[in-house]
């Protein structure tokens, strides 16, 4: 999954400078088509003298290292998606997809409740 | 109907090994009376991640228990009455299983049915020309 994520990229790069008269041809639907508009709509596009800008995108954990089981028990996991404060990280700043995030926030409930995870601050 | 749970308890750190093992020897038979199996995992003394009671860390006890909702009914029962256990968690698990098998089980199959167009895939997505089509070959 690492390297999809930087072929897209990678791809977009590369296609940044044909991009201008394809625009202007009027096939932009179909070129939009395979992987996003990202680069083109972006202001991280490739001009020359714009800012340069890439947003990472990001992308769900568990999905790429294919962890299925999400578990209380795992605490070194769950802990890596609580804050500092001891609160569960939200979705837009972790990546996590929707259905690895509704298994997560519940393991990491469970882990509280038997000691595992705090419940607010730091563990001791 | 069995079901599969899991058991976590822990009791208060100061608990003599002889009588935990005690304990979790009459929790296991009451298990097995009641027409059910049981494995048992000692984790051993672990730092809680906040205090209970006046405690800062206790043993961790872990049950895996395939039995029918009457056991679990019936050690959660017993653990409430038991002075040194300071706190236990049950989770039902078997559902859980059951997906995991079933994604194991798409994945394997498509281990071997990507195998073959894997490679006639990959020089459609590389051409620009054939842009179009990439989406459809995209999500194999």
């Amino acid at each position: 999954m690492a390297e999809e994520t930087k072929a897209p990229t990678a791809h977009a790069g590369s296609s940044g400078g044909e991009s201008r008269p394809e625009r202007s041809g009027g096939d932009r639907p179909e070129r939009s088509g395979p992987r996003g508009p990202r680069p083109g709509g972006g202001p991280g596009g490739p001009r020359e003298g714009g800012r340069k800008y890439f947003r990472r995108k990001k992308v769900c954990k568990f999905c790429v290292e294919k962890i299925e089981a999400v578990n209380y028990k795992d605490v070194r996991l769950l802990a890596q998606f609580v804050a500092e404060s001891g609160k569960i990280t939200p979705r837009r700043l972790t990546g996590v997809c929707m259905p690895h995030q509704r298994r997560l926030s519940r393991a990491i409930k469970q882990a509280r409740n038997i000691a595992l995870l705090p419940f607010a601050g730091r563990a001791q | 109907m069995n079901r599969n749970y899991e058991l976590m308890f822990i009791v208060r750190p100061d608990m003599v090994e002889e009588d935990l093992n005690k304990l979790i020897s009459t929790l296991e038979s009451s298990v097995t009376s009641a027409g059910g199996t049981t494995k048992t995992e000692v984790w051993g003394k672990r730092r809680l991640a906040y205090r209970v009671g006046r405690f800062n860390d206790g043993i961790f006890v872990l049950m895996m228990i395939d039995g029918i909702g009457a056991v679990v009914h019936e050690l959660e029962r017993r653990l409430r009455v038991t002075e040194p256990v300071i706190k236990f968690l049950t989770v039902r698990t078997d559902e859980e299983l059951k997906r995991i098998d079933k994604i194991k089980k798409i994945r394997d199959s498509k281990k071997k049915a990507s195998a073959a167009p894997a490679a006639t895939a990959a020089p459609v997505t590389a051409t620009p020309e054939a842009s179009t089509e990439a989406p459809a070959s995209a999500p194999v």
